[in-house]
């Protein structure tokens, strides 16, 4: 009989021994989530009533959207047909009335994607200057190295939407603000990331540089930029995706895009406009990650 | 010789040494017009406002009377909110990514159309579906609990069924070969290939969710946001100074603690 063998009961002890170790093990996690759920659901007032009493004001936005009151007395009349939705200006609840201020739409809607722009473009190039001092190979003064990442480790630290907020006082309300935050925080995460590249460069070309004599400057346009820029391009596009979700909401603080009027129709409980912009964010997203996955896939294709 | 032989050396047509030219000028035109167009000349015209700022800032001598208890109450609000919206997506995100994962449900329309939900929770900041369930369920950490679930739903979604659809299908056949249902099929031969994936990115975005969070109360959805543009709009730039170090060490406990707890409960080998 295999339970009479001395071995196998020692195996059977030593494996129930571990399993029950491990359930208990795995009931403690289980226990200490419930408890901090629980406690995190006291401390903010979270229940699920309050939830319930919300999700009336959901369908509401949503009967709003797809009705007509005909005057101020009268009850709704639910408007979702496809003849009604392809309507004309005119006709209240149609797309095309929704859509009645595309104009000041796409122009902020523009904006906003030349502040994405300008500020990867500035970040970029400062990112890409302090990106060398601040690689431990690379460095000329280990002080030099050290004060460099620290700064870059601030200047993505800090929230980039309080920065604009901060930044909305001394420079006014206006897209400049939200350009300046904006590529504060992307010379931030963009210096870490190529200063990380850096760090894992070929240093043959390098020494080459420095054997004919070539100054620190000449060391680094010499020898590592050559071998770093396409990652140096591929993280800058990247940012740049993300650059264009950042500056659609730093308007809400008064730093221009299209966020302001957002907010201003978000404000106003104006539902088609609320509708109509969120629908074109959304759009304009979507198209630009597409746009630059497929630049990025090009640009690593050819160079990599 | 090297004179001579130069000519033979193979260049570049001429057409295309043009073209490139001709892109590099265009470009250095569109970016002058940017930095005309924002008027980027007042960045330095506003350097002495920006430093009265500054000045003020780093003058902490109110220290003793700054309601600390408050900010204090308001900046663990803010991480509790991180938490539950993060909880909240994960238990969401757990169906739905089987849902979305190729291997899973091979439908093909149906996938599509659970993906394309997904990218629409995704593509809309966290900051604006703040603002909507401020608008649905009132001022206070529920809206900004909400706005954290539906974004990061979308988010974790995607990348459970990534790694769902990465998984190794030997477990599955091994553990059909035995009559198992197709239950026991996903908890013995899918979830633990996923688990590891799954806890250290639900970490992750409890991390990263802590730092969105802190903004989330500027559109007064709660947490310590809303004390900083309190103070922000009555210019005590004083504690605005505090309230930012404030969130700076929050974020880097919860950094600290979330990769301890990432190697403790996987193991050095996910690092």
């Amino acid at each position: 009989m295999a339970t009479a063998d001395p071995a196998w009961q020692l195996f059977e002890q030593r494996f129930g021994a571990l399993r029950r170790a491990k359930r208990t093990e795995t009931i403690l996690i289980f226990v200490i989530l419930v408890l901090l759920f629980l406690v995190s659901a006291v401390w903010t007032d979270f229940s699920p009533s309050r939830i319930l009493e919300g999700v009336p004001k959901i369908g509401e936005y949503f009967a709003k959207l797809f009705s007509i009151q005909p005057s101020q007395n009268s009850p709704p009349i639910a408007v979702l047909s496809l003849p009604h939705l392809l309507g004309g200006v005119k006709e209240p609840q149609s797309i095309a009335y929704w859509f009645y201020r595309f104009n000041v739409y796409a122009r902020l809607l523009w904006q906003t994607i030349q502040m994405a722009i300008l500020a990867t473009v500035l970040g970029y190039c400062t990112a890409f200057a302090m990106s060398f001092p601040a690689a431990r190979n690379l460095t000329a003064n280990r002080y030099v190295g050290f004060v460099t990442r620290r700064l870059l480790e601030f200047m993505r630290t800090i929230p980039q939407v309080v920065l604009a907020f901060i930044l909305v006082w001394p420079y006014g309300i206006g897209p400049l603000a939200g350009v300046v935050a904006i590529a504060i925080h992307t010379t931030g995460t963009l210096g870490k990331l190529f200063s990380e590249l850096n760090e894992n460069a070929d240093l043959r070309p390098v020494e080459g540089v420095r054997a004919s004599g070539g100054s620190w400057l000449a060391q680094m346009r010499y020898g590592v930029v050559p071998q770093m820029l396409p990652g140096f391009m591929s993280y800058g596009l990247l940012r740049f995706e993300i650059n264009v979700r950042s500056s659609t909401i730093i308007g809400f603080v008064g730093a221009g895009g299209i966020g302001s009027e957002l907010k201003r129709v978000i404000g106003f409980n104006i539902y088609e406009e609320v509708s109509a912009i969120c629908i074109l964010i959304l759009l304009i997203v979507v198209v630009i990650d597409l746009l630059s996955e497929r630049v990025r896939h090009r640009l690593i294709g050819a160079l990599g | 010789m090297s004179a001579s032989a130069a000519h033979l050396l193979p260049r570049k047509a001429p057409a295309y040494r043009t073209l490139q030219v001709a892109i590099g000028i265009g470009a250095f035109a569109y970016l002058v017009y940017l930095l005309w167009l924002f008027d980027l000349v007042r960045v330095f015209t506003g350097l002495p406002k920006l430093w009265i700022i500054v000045r003020l800032m780093v003058d902490w001598s109110q220290f003793a009377q700054w309601d600390h208890a408050e900010l204090i109450r308001s900046m663990i609000e803010t991480v509790a909110m991180a938490f539950l919206g993060t909880f909240l997506a994960v238990i969401i995100a757990l169906p739905l990514g089987f849902l979305g994962a190729r291997n899973i449900v091979p439908n093909r329309v149906f996938r599509f159309l659970t993906r394309r939900i997904f990218d629409g929770c995704r593509g809309l900041d966290q900051f604006i579906w703040a603002l909507v369930f401020v608008r649905a369920v009132g001022l206070g950490p529920i809206a900004g609990i909400l706005a954290i679930m539906v974004a990061e739903t979308g988010v974790l979604s995607k990348l459970f069924a990534e790694a769902i659809e990465n998984i190794d299908t030997k477990q599955i056949d091994g553990i059909r070969s035995t009559g198992a249902s197709r239950i026991a099929e996903l908890r013995y031969g899918v979830v633990p290939q996923i688990l590891p994936v799954m806890i250290s990115q639900a970490l992750y975005s409890i991390e990263s969710n802590s730092r969105e969070a802190t903004i989330l109360g500027l559109v007064g959805a709660g947490g310590i946001g809303l004390r900083l543009s309190e103070r922000i709009q009555i210019n005590a730039w004083d504690q605005v100074a505090y309230v930012i170090v404030l969130i700076l060490i929050t974020v880097a406990l919860i950094d600290t603690l979330s990769r301890w707890l990432r190697l403790r409960l996987i193991g050095a080998s996910a690092q």
